[in-house]
């Protein structure tokens, strides 16, 4: 790649090249450097909500999902402010839905939990909020739990960007926010398919397949041995 | 009947040209005609548009003043914002109630009326004031309630309940309001006589980047709040690719406490259009939207006629004054209950028929806006000093007001003083300055720019009112002697919650959170740790919220932390060794008690 094509800049005071057109946090994740990320994956658009990858470039927060790189810029990304910020924003996460994740079928696998075990967080600061949500279990193969729902959208991107359906949406404002389906009430009534693509992106335990759960014994989940990040992390102690 | 509204719903989905973009005005027709958008409807207004089911549920839902369920032929909306709550809301609230015998949230059993509560509508200098359908009615009391009632039931026409005129085009006959302008000072970029359609004459006579250089000079910034650089935006829009551009006047006017877009649409509505024209020649546009908050439809009739009246005088339309080559016109889009979507994106996707959700910046408007074209968005103060740039020059406006801060600036002044209204003054006046202006020197607190500003002391009453001290998009609210501050806060914060639009983690839950723990410490439950958790959590909404509501929204806790610290020390209590104040244990218990029918517990 000639050198024009490249875009210089530096994390944590490390020096990435990254590519136009590519956010913050896919040119640190081909650099080896984790930035602790939610609602973003790699098959879908950025949404931008989570907020758990908000890093300071050049001294300003921005979420590094969405942005840009930029020739010179600099970010900070592992640092104790935001690491407390992302804490918070972990702790907001558990209280304001209802995660049991002690008989949880995601647990061990689920991407919240894993975070909080990274963050070295064992229960949240903040008070519980209890919500009545619900459960719809209407369809054979597939439930929707929305105690465990994250709102982080990628169901809906999925479902609309890569199975080319509109099965979720969410409706609704503010603290009332849910995801609904594309149906007067029940996801039986969508033309859902068990073998769409959204229903294995849920970061959480919101969105699963039936007869599923608990199929990895405890010491071969995904999260059993090494924290969530550490697959990119070790790009770089590969090269670096 | 049911076929009636079936052809209803086709017929209001063709009149808006089976247009999804446009499903504001779809949802808000079905409203109107059916009282409500049902699930049936959303159906076929889904299959109409080529659209999904959701998609409509998702915008329906977004906005306050739609609904899936059927409301009453009439819904007051009474204001239930700090103000209003001052002024005694909360009296004419009961008296609602007993009258009407339903509670705020519920219908008459005849299906006549309902009750709601409604965050600002812009009439604070007036209050308590609320909203019957489109009609505003004023100066609220317990006792005027009883005849709003009896009015409503004997002719449920809302508008028989104007029995006198305000001033200015309020009582004019597409109007027939009983707002006040209450216009307290005039100065004079906004409220100097202005011939109408010589600035226009004088800036198509310029190159378009002829006027934005002139823009540029008078450095105006946007009145909006934010201050951003209006030349400056103007030229990125003007430089971005493509043949099709916007000009969006932000008419969302919802910050609490502002009020003064609402003078100018009457009273200076076609200084606004005019500035609107000149934006729409500067970088390139032939189309121009006016975003009117959904609180306002009552100046709807009166703005369509003042543009009308502009189409006949040539100075909208085809050529516009002659001029070969440039064509404008502007329409209305009407909200629906939003606060959030006065955020420029957020009114960006509203008036692309969406959810009021911010979106993500990059691209800014200026560069894929509206339909992902070029697209502007001022404040409607903004475009009428651009009116007044033209026509009196920019030298002229640069060297008024204060140096990082030319021209002058409407406040809306409410609250604790003798003369709430709208002030037109020079930038940089201090506060103190204003606070005698309006009657209030004896202020104990004033909270500057609305819930999103700060709430300040009389240690800064000499500070300036201007972008690089106290800024403003106009709201200013008084508070007297013996006004309590927490309550206030709690208020705002309310407020927030109430509006946020839910899309990120930390305006979502962060705001709930922080209240609660704000009505701990109101409930004399708090202890000196808990000030450290409300700046914590309040930081952490601040740096990591994805647009200027969440950004803003701690600050009600944040700065009153900052200079009414003792409002919130004096309630604080020291805990008893090993307990922690917060927790009630006959409120924990008191559900299991109830269901194991005991009596309260021990503690
Ligand atoms: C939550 C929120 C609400 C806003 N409401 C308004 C509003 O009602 N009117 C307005 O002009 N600007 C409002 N703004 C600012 C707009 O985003 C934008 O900056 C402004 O319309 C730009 O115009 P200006 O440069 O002429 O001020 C709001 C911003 C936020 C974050
Ligand atoms: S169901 Fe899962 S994927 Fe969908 S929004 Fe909720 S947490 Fe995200
Ligand atoms: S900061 Fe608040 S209003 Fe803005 S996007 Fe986030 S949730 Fe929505
Ligand atoms: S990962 Fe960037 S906001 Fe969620
Ligand atoms: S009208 Fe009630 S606070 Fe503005």
């Amino acid at each position: 790649m000639p050198m024009s094509q490249t875009i210089d800049f530096i994390i944590d005071g490390v020096e990435v090249s990254a590519r136009p057109g590519q956010t913050i946090l896919q040119a640190a994740d081909e650099a080896g450097i984790y930035i602790p990320r939610l609602c973003a994956h790699k098959d879908l658009v950025p949404h931008g909500s989570c907020r758990i990858c908000t890093v300071l470039v050049n001294g300003r927060p921005q979420s590094a999902c969405t942005q840009p790189v930029a020739p010179g810029i600099v970010v900070q990304n592992d640092i104790e402010k935001l690491n407390n910020v992302r804490r918070n924003i972990l702790d907001m996460l558990f209280v304001e839905g209802n995660h049991y994740c002690m008989f949880c079928e995601k647990s061990g696998n689920c991407e919240l939990q894993a975070l909080a075990y990274r963050f070295g967080i064992m229960a949240p600061k903040f008070p519980y909020q209890f919500p009545a949500r619900d459960v719809d279990a209407s369809h054979p193969d597939i439930y929707i739990d929305r105690n465990r729902c994250i709102l982080c959208a990628r169901c809906i991107r999925a479902s609309r960007d890569l199975d080319g359906k509109h099965v979720f949406e969410f409706v609704g404002r503010g603290p009332e926010k849910r995801v609904a389906v594309n149906a007067e009430a029940r996801l039986a009534d969508t033309d859902v398919d068990v073998t769409d693509k959204a229903l294995s992106i849920c970061p959480v335990g919101a969105l699963m397949r039936k007869r599923q759960g608990y199929a990895d014994p405890i010491g071969r989940r995904r999260y059993d041995h090494q924290p969530i990040g550490s697959d990119i992390e070790a790009k770089r102690s590969a090269t670096g | 009947m049911s076929e009636n509204w079936q052809t209803m719903v086709k017929d209001v989905c063709a009149r808006c040209g089976n247009d999804r973009t446009r499903m504001m005005d779809i949802v808000r027709l079905v409203q109107q005609e059916c009282g409500c958008v049902s699930g049936e409807a959303m159906d076929l207004i889904a299959r109409q548009v080529d659209t999904h089911r959701v998609e409509v549920e998702s915008v329906v839902s977004f906005y306050a003043f739609l609904s899936n369920r059927p409301k009453g032929k009439i819904v007051i909306r009474l204001c239930n914002d700090v103000i209003d709550e001052m002024f005694g809301a909360r009296r004419v609230a009961q008296a609602f109630e007993q009258q009407l015998g339903i509670e705020f949230g519920q219908t008459t059993p005849d299906g006549l009326i309902s009750l709601e509560h409604t965050p600002c509508i812009g009439m604070c200098d007036q209050a308590p004031a609320a909203l019957v359908n489109d009609v505003v009615v004023t100066y609220l009391s317990r006792d005027k309630v009883g005849d709003i009632v009896s009015t409503l039931k004997s002719d449920p026409d809302p508008r028989k309940l104007v029995h006198k005129l305000g001033d200015g085009n309020n009582a004019s006959e597409l109007v027939q309001s009983m707002v006040h302008n209450n216009i307290r000072r005039k100065g004079p970029v906004i409220f100097d006589p202005l011939p109408n359609g010589e600035a226009l004459k004088r800036c198509l006579a310029l190159s378009p980047a002829e006027v934005i250089r002139d823009v540029k000079t008078a450095r105006l910034r946007g009145r909006g709040g934010a201050g951003f650089p209006t030349g400056m935006k103007w030229e990125f829009a003007r430089a971005a690719a493509g043949a099709k551009k916007f000009v969006i006047c932000n008419a969302d006017e919802g910050e609490p406490g502002t009020f003064k877009d609402r003078v100018l649409l009457t009273e200076r509505a076609d200084m606004l259009f005019e500035g609107m024209t000149i934006a729409g020649y500067a970088i390139g546009s032939d189309t121009g939207i006016l975003y009117l908050r959904g609180e306002y439809a009552y100046l709807r009739a009166f703005l369509e006629d003042v543009l009308h009246q502009r189409r006949n005088a040539g100075l909208l339309g085809k050529a516009v004054c002659g001029k070969q080559g440039f064509d404008f016109d502007i329409r209305i889009q009407m909200g629906a209950g939003a606060y959030i979507c006065g955020e420029e994106t957020a009114l960006i996707s509203s008036c692309e028929g969406l959810r009021g959700d911010p979106k993500n910046r990059p691209p800014f408007p200026a560069q894929k806006g509206y339909l992902e074209r070029p697209t502007i968005v001022n404040n409607v103060e903004t475009f009428c000093c651009v009116t007044r740039i033209l026509d009196r020059g920019p030298a002229w406006f640069a060297e008024k007001g204060s140096k990082g801060s030319p021209g002058t600036k409407l406040l809306s002044v409410c609250g604790d003083c003798k003369q709430p209204g709208v002030y037109e003054v020079l930038f940089g006046i201090t506060l103190a300055e204003l606070l005698k202006m309006v009657g209030a020197e004896d202020a104990k607190a004033v909270q500057v720019g609305g819930p999103s500003g700060q709430l300040v002391g009389p240690s800064d009453y000499q500070r300036t009112i201007c972008y690089d001290d106290l800024a403003t998009g106009g709201s200013i609210m008084v508070f007297g002697p013996n006004r309590d501050i927490l309550p206030l806060v709690d208020k705002f914060m309310e407020f927030f919650i109430e509006e946020t639009c839910g899309y990120c983690t930390p305006c979502r839950v962060g705001n709930v959170l922080l209240r609660q723990k704000l009505q701990e410490i109101m409930a004399g439950k708090g202890e000196a740790a808990d000030l450290d958790y409300l700046e914590d959590l309040g930081q952490s909404i601040v740096t990591a919220s994805r647009c200027g509501l969440g950004q803003t929204s701690a600050n009600p806790i944040l700065t009153s932390l900052k200079n009414f610290r003792g409002e919130y020390t004096s309630r604080l209590i020291e805990p008893e060794k090993g307990m922690k104040p917060t927790f009630d244990i006959q409120a924990a218990v008191r559900e299991a008690a109830a269901i194991a029918g005991r009596g309260p517990a021990h503690s």
